[in-house]
């Protein structure tokens, strides 16, 4: 399926599509200098068209200067840029309309590019300090859907929510497309001659006055850039902030080790895992990666070699804690304590207080990981403190985890430094106007510096400041010079992974609207300032690399979307006997006994993150884990400490449970600071805390994310980050509407999911069925025989992480819309896969179970038998086919599934108008009209593009050779597709597993879309204790 | 065949169908009067405005609804339909009391029916017509609504005819075609009336048009007889097949709720019973503003009331059934959804609809109500809204809350679907304003019949 073509250069030799372009360009240029009035109007338009820097590159062309372009560079980048400057011209004059402009057709046709046949090509997406190797669909030069790179180490073929929704962000109209000095326009040599100048006014003093601010740095060639530059200016500082940075993690290490370490986990040979505040399943480096091992140590019984048990603190319940088999509510500022009991219960001295209400839970897990020593695994969270991460260091060296399951290596981070202290520095010295010259390469620290920094006031200090950024937001508008960025699918760049493999980042396509990488923007400050991103890239690997070939380890490089070799070696390190001990204050010993204060607990929100998002469409949509939250964050608060406060909800009758529901407004003050935002309710959260996801309240995001949520940066001090003890909160009597995609999470005594302990599955593997055996086969006809293929699906509930990555990777691949706030409010929000969430148990500490359901594809469908107009009918393959163009959208069919997959285009919902957005669209799946009803197909277009590939090579499709989207995206490989016809493949041998089950099987609806029944591993001597 | 005939000793010991003093000329002169010789009153002319002002607020809301899309209105997943399907139910519903009284009531020999069933017709074609609108509007394409019918076309596709959405199409389109002939055919002798006794030239040239060379002979008297007949006969079926057909919609379903075998008889009674309802709603400010009283008398208005006692038992036994089942079959879902109905967040609108189906109809009992015009115009209202809130129940409550509780929701109507609800009223009553004006509302040679049949007549 996956098919790799070698990376696209062109020799020299051969007559290559871009030396056409430029013979064209020549030929135009010359008439546009003979002659004077007519060819205006074409000039004009064209430049309008086309990049600013475009007319520069052909007068490079027509009067060579000395620094010629490497034939490659020509080649590729050309290509790319032509590819993508027709597309956009095709796309900005409308696709229903001709453009007027001239276009260029292939004399030539381009080697391997065949219309209608996608291409892969292998790429990177770094952020946050973490990356994700990927794959990108380009259908005619137009990236339309990101897989993982089965080559990476941190994706093995998967992915997640933040690189599928990449590609909206690519696209994104609202991107800033100019280069503007105070609000207006200038051009990019403009911006050159501005920094030459004051280059040579810093030279003097060596730069004193010139800072850099990045975000974290993970790519060697930009490192080696900036190092550069100042290795030229001395005196200049580079400063790297995040609001979501690995700070404590550095810091922990520093204290266990004396020294700056990653630490790498391999989840698949734990047998016990513990997490201490910990979301490793769907969050961090890494995390696409953890989620796969994990999940491959799930499976019981056959197959694998044992079924882990994972132990889950946490303060709220995260996507890790929801598949724990233990999970024990813990305020964050407690967890110091924990690690601490821990620790010593581990070492054998036993100095828990017997006060600690969870001792005996602490020592229960203690004695379990202590039986499994080489083969447990203790990890804390990246916004726990550094003496919880010097005491698992210490932990998991006390247990002989490291080396087995726990391993360090070197930083990824090419320079890595406390960033807020870090960030700290620069404040103070543009406080004091040390600072000249600031240049912001990305981030948003405007908006998501420490409040206590006033970065805004601090910045009109600063005389010259420039931001280069994606979108123009509240940063750049009070920066004087503002740089769009290019994405970087748009840009050259490099990366490394969570355990070192670098990426080299290709582009796919020209930037859309003109966007510069932050390696293109410094080079500028060199004496080549129009190198481009390719040769600045290629030149430093050009630079490390020893191979006589270097064209082949280039090729190679880009082609496998990994540098060979380059993963950190482990580094053997022992942890400091006194290093945690030692740091310890006298302030983490005090803090349990604070009972009566409540905690504020700042977490990067779970889709937009740090708020970088904010303008992605599918991710403001995206229901969030656990709350099923879409475009808002809320205060979560355990249900004890909101029955304290006297908070509750209003289901509202437009949409309710499946809509819209009118939380309590509750204030949150803490040292002087306060903020207004809606409560909801988390069971399983500790009580007394309150979570705020970071993100939300943007002001200049764009036209999506603007105005969504509430801003929790404006709590958020350089001193306490992460949690704050103090925080007073008050019912204010306002309510304020959340759109809630399920509200309801009882399954009211109905069997929809199946679940049992392991010792139970032992007893009785089949527990699942029971209910399903009649229910076989009862018709009055004889079943209709499915010759060939019969697809067939498998989720496996207990891999399933709920991480969300099949969501938006099935919203990329069927070009489903986005429909906005208002309209979820009303309970009609698109998703053809949606992940139901359950609670089994108590109030306190609920189990939680996570349902992916995309359309069942039932053989005995009720949608089917119900449509006036046969626009639902059954495929020869048992597909549940909908046949958009006959679809009158009388509803029937929806109101009549009882699994309610379908989804209604009640407006016209999918943006016929935006260009940009057209660009975007997968060519094989139909853009919906209003009035329409839509739903899963099982990727249909994947499955007839996989059938004609092996009826063209005359052989049945092999298995795995189709893969649906959800099924690519999901790290834990949960879900699983194929024919269940042949008995050999993964679908059938998982539908033949006692655990599998059919949901709502007694309706007799025979979907082909089974579960596998969860199965936990809880440890007989907890569960003994509970009773 | 001849005119219906009934025991004149059966007859004398009831109150008259047609007070006494009634001879031909009154008759004629009475009901003629009111579309020939009375000028357009004001209060004629206001109660028109206001129906006709809603009927722009109905065109509004479809000119709007054909420019946004069906999501202007309240449905949503899990509730895919709302307002439009209950109104489209109701105004069936209501549609049947026209057929009822005018084929089956004349081919049982009820001679009370006369004087009602010509506006109780136009009353059914005027709901017929409203009802109709609906399931057209609540497409999400309706230009392409006649994919639902079986027409040759060039790409060789049918409607999938297991869905009862398409027996839907048959069965209304049938009903309506159907009691249009059969209302047409039964105001020709009369239109010969105006023909012949209207004053101005327009009027005698259209009603000369409409009454189709009516010249009353003894032949045409013989054919029309047989020919009416022949249509009650072929109405009869579709009383009960209209709206068996419509509650197909939901019993084919297999949503709890909806999936049940009791709907077709329930939903026929129900029918009938709003339908009585809606008959009296307008009759009696008619026989009022129109000095009818000698024509629609109280024995009408009692019988009427009987109808409406008979069929609203059969609609609370429906009631009781639907919820001894839910229990009786042990099925979780039934149970929730009809606990649900009872105790959920619609609550309130099973209650009222218990309140206004059920219980206040008791009253009816009473000789007293019964023969008091003000209670039983209150309680026919009171039918009304009950049988529109029962739609409601069925359609809403169980849609809400289905199989999969992570699907759960709400339905809230918005402004637009109110306004297709009022809007659907508003042409409802203007049409019957146009109606009474320029059509006898009273069949008057079936009256005239009467006449002749009944002992003052003599």
């Amino acid at each position: 399926m996956l098919h790799l073509p070698p990376m696209r250069t062109v020799n020299r030799e051969r007559s290559n599509p871009a030396a056409n372009h430029l013979a064209l360009d020549l030929a135009a240029l010359r008439r546009k200098l003979s002659e004077s009035s007519s060819g205006r109007q074409y000039w004009r338009s064209l430049e309008e068209l086309a990049e600013s820097s475009h007319y520069s590159d052909w007068l490079h062309r027509e009067f060579p200067s000395s620094t010629l372009e490497e034939p490659e560079a020509v080649s590729r980048r050309g290509f790319l840029r032509m590819m993508g400057a027709s597309l956009v011209m095709a796309g900005l004059s409308g696709c229903t309309a001709k453009p007027k402009e001239t276009i260029v057709p292939y004399v030539q046709m381009p080697e391997a590019i065949v219309p209608g046949k996608p291409l892969f090509f292998a790429t990177a997406m770094t952020f946050a300090g973490s990356t994700l190797g990927l794959l990108v669909e380009t259908h005619e030069g137009r990236p339309t859907k990101i897989e993982g790179n089965p080559n990476h180490p941190a994706s093995r073929g998967a992915s997640d929510i933040f690189s599928q929704a990449s590609l909206l962000s690519l696209y994104d109209p609202d991107r800033s497309g100019a280069l503007t000095y105070l609000g207006d326009i200038r051009p990019w040599n403009a911006l050159l001659n501005e920094i030459r100048t004051l280059l040579e006014r810093q030279r003097l003093r060596q730069g004193a006055g010139l800072r850099l601010l990045t975000e974290t740095v993970v790519s060697p060639t930009l490192a080696f850039q900036i190092r550069n530059l100042l290795r030229e200016f001395p005196e200049a500082r580079w400063h790297q902030y995040e609001p979501v940075n690995h700070d404590l993690v550095r810091q922990g290490s520093l204290l266990a080790f004396g020294r700056y370490l990653n630490t790498v986990y391999r989840v698949e040979s734990a047998q016990v895992i513990l997490s201490l505040d910990a979301d490793f399943l769907s969050s961090g480096a890494g995390c696409v990666r953890y989620a796969r091992e994990f999940a491959s140590r799930r499976r019981p019984p056959e197959g694998e070699t044992f079924m882990s048990r994972l132990y889950v603190v946490e303060c709220t319940p995260s996507n890790t804690g929801t598949k724990a088999d233990h999970r024990l509510p813990l305020r964050a500022s407690e967890m110091e304590t924990f690690a601490r009991s821990l620790a010593a219960e581990i070492s054998g001295q036993s100095i828990v207080a017997q006060t600690i209400p969870y001792a005996p839970w602490l020592r229960a897990v203690a004695r379990d990981l202590l039986q499994h020593r080489g083969a447990s695994l203790v990890i804390a969270g990246e916004q726990q403190p550094a003496t919880v991460h010097a005491w698992v260091h210490r932990i998991n060296h006390a247990l002989g985890n490291s080396g087995s399951t726990v391993f360090y290596t070197e930083p990824t981070e090419v320079e890595p430094v406390d960033q807020l202290s870090s960030l700290r520095e620069l404040v103070s010295d543009m406080d004091t106007r040390r600072v000249e010259w600031l240049v912001i390469l990305g981030g948003n620290p405007v908006y998501d510096a420490p409040v206590d920094f006033d970065f805004a006031g601090r910045l009109q200090k600063v005389p010259v400041s420039m931001h280069l950024s994606h979108y123009p937001d509240e940063t750049s508008a009070l920066c004087q010079w503002h740089i769009p960025e290019a994405h970087y699918l748009e840009a050259w760049s490099d990366t490394r992974s969570f355990e070192g493999t670098a990426s080299i980042v290709q582009p796919l396509i020209a930037p859309l609207w003109n966007g510069k990488s932050a390696h293109e923007l410094l080079t500028g400050f060199t004496n080549e300032p129009e190198r481009s991103g390719y040769d600045i890239v290629r030149e430093y690997w050009k630079s490390q690399r020893s191979e006589s070939d270097f064209e082949r380890f280039w090729r190679k490089s880009l082609h496998d979307g990994v540098i060979e070799g380059t993963a950190f070696p482990p580094v053997s390190v022992t942890p400091k006997e006194d290093a945690a001990v030692a740091h310890e204050g006298p302030m983490s010993a005090a803090i349990p006994q604070e009972e009566q204060t409540v905690e504020i607990v700042l977490r990067p929100d779970s889709t937009i993150f740090d708020g970088r998002f904010a303008n992605n469409g599918w991710l403001q949509e995206l229901p969030k884990p656990i709350t099923r939250l879409t475009w808002d964050n809320a205060a979560l608060l355990s249900p004890a400490t909101a029955e304290k406060l006297g908070l509750s909800y209003r289901i509202s009758s437009t949409g309710g449970e499946h809509g819209q529901v009118l939380a309590d407004v509750i204030e949150l003050s803490i040292h002087g600071r306060s903020l207004r935002a809606p409560a909801w309710i988390v069971p399983g959260q500790a009580d007394d805390c309150v979570i705020l996801h970071l993100g939300y309240g943007r002001t200049r995001s764009g036209r999506v994310g603007s105005g969504t949520g509430f801003d929790a940066y404006r709590l958020r001090t350089s001193s306490e980050p992460w949690f704050a003890s103090g925080a007073a909160l008050r019912k204010t009597g306002q309510q304020f509407p959340l759109a809630c995609v399920q509200f309801h999470h009882n399954m009211e005594g109905r069997e929809l999911i199946h679940a049992a302990t392991l010792e139970e599955f032992r007893q009785n593997s089949a527990f699942a069925q029971e209910r399903n055996k009649s229910s076989q086969s009862l018709s009055l006809y004889p079943d209709y025989k499915y010759e060939g293929n019969a697809w067939g699906m498998v989720i496996d509930l207990n891999a399933c992480v709920g991480c969300n990555a099949c969501v938006v990777a099935c919203q990329a691949e069927n070009n489903i819309p986005v429909v906005g706030k208002t309209e979820v409010m009303r309970g009609r929000e698109m998703h053809w896969i949606r992940i139901d969430q359950y609670h089994r148990g108590s109030l306190e500490n609920p189990e939680t179970y996570f349902q992916p359901v995309p359309c069942m594809q039932c053989e005995n469908a009720p949608c089917e038998v119900v449509c006036p107009v046969g626009a639902t009918v059954h495929s020869a393959e048992g597909l549940n086919d909908m046949v958009y163009n006959r679809c009158v959208g009388t509803r029937y069919c929806s109101n009549n599934c009882p699994y309610k997959v379908r989804r209604f285009n009640f407006f016209q919902y999918s943006d016929r108008e935006t260009p940009s957005l057209k660009l975007m669209r997968n060519p094989n799946v139909t853009v919906r009209s209003r009035g329409v009803m839509e739903k899963c197909t099982y990727c249909v277009q994947r499955i007839n593009a996989g059938r004609i590939e092996a009826e063209k090579e005359n052989r049945p499709v092999r298995d795995g050779e189709i893969q649906t989207a959800c099924q690519q995206a999901c790290p834990a490989q949960a879900i699983i597709f194929g024919n269940i016809n042949d008995r050999q493949s993964r679908v059938a041998q998982g539908k033949a597993e006692p655990r599998n089950y059919a949901l709502l099987a007694e309706l007799n609806t025979r979907p082909r879309t089974t579960y596998l029944a969860a199965v936990r591993n809880p440890n007989p001597e907890i569960l003994e204790e509970e009773g | 065949m001849d005119g219906p005939i009934t025991p004149q000793a059966a007859e004398r010991r009831r109150p008259p169908v047609i007070q006494p003093g009634q001879t031909y000329a009154t008759v004629t002169d009475k009901i003629s009067s009111i579309v020939l010789v009375r000028p357009t009153t004001p209060g004629w002319l206001a109660g028109f405005l206001v129906s006709f002002a809603l009927v722009m607020l109905l065109f509004y809301a479809i000119a709007y609804l054909l420019v946004a899309g069906v999501g202007i209105w309240g449905v949503n997943i899990p509730v895919g339909w709302g307002f439009a399907i209950v109104n489209f139910v109701w105004w069936i519903g209501i549609g049947h009391a026209g057929t009822l009284i005018s084929a089956i009531l004349l081919l049982l020999n009820q001679q009370w029916r006369t004087s009602i069933n010509r506006f109780a017709e136009a009353m059914t074609l005027f709901a017929v017509a409203c009802a109709g609108l609906f399931p057209l509007l609540h497409l999400g394409r309706p230009w392409f609504f006649y994919w639902l019918l079986p027409y040759p076309n060039a790409m060789g596709v049918w409607p999938q005819f297991r869905s009862p959405l398409v027996w839907d199409v048959f069965a209304v389109t049938t009903y309506f075609t159907v009691s249009l002939i059969f209302w047409f055919v039964g105001l020709i002798p009369d239109l010969a009336t105006l023909r012949d006794r209207a004053k101005k030239r327009s009027s005698r040239i259209l009603y000369g048009i409409l009454a189709m060379g009516w010249r009353g002979s003894a032949l045409h008297w013989h054919r029309y007889q047989t020919a009416y007949l022949l249509l009650a006969g072929l109405a009869t079926p579709l009383v009960v097949s209209v709206h068996t057909v419509v509650s197909f919609d939901f019993a084919v379903g297999i949503l709890p709720g909806w999936h049940s075998t009791i709907f077709p008889p329930y939903f026929v009674a129900g029918a009938i019973y709003s339908g009585f309802a809606m008959v009296l709603t307008l009759a009696i400010p008619l026989r009022a503003v129109y000095g009818l009283e000698g024509f629609i008398t109280m024995r009408h208005l009692e019988n009427m009331a009987k109808v409406m006692l008979a069929t609203g038992w059969i609609v609370a036994y429906g009631y009781v059934m639907e919820n001894f089942m839910a229990w009786y079959s042990g099925n979780t879902y039934e149970g929730f959804t009809a606990w649900n109905r009872i105790a959920g967040p619609y609550g309130p609108a099973y209650w009222a609809l218990i309140l206004c189906n059920v219980l206040l109809p008791q009253l009816l009992w009473l000789k007293r109500v019964r023969t008091s015009v003000p209670a039983l115009f209150v309680l026919a209202l009171v039918i009304n809204v009950g049988m529109w809130l029962e739609r409601f129940v069925i359609v809403i409550t169980s849609l809400h809350r289905d199989f999969l509780p992570s699907s759960w929701g709400m339905y809230s109507p918005t402004r637009w679907d109110w306004a297709t609800l009022f809007g659907s009223i508003g042409l409802f009553v203007a049409l019957l304003f146009l109606f009474i004006r320029f059509l006898p509302m009273i069949s008057i040679f079936e009256m005239r019949e009467l006449v002749s049949e009944s002992p003052a007549g003599d």
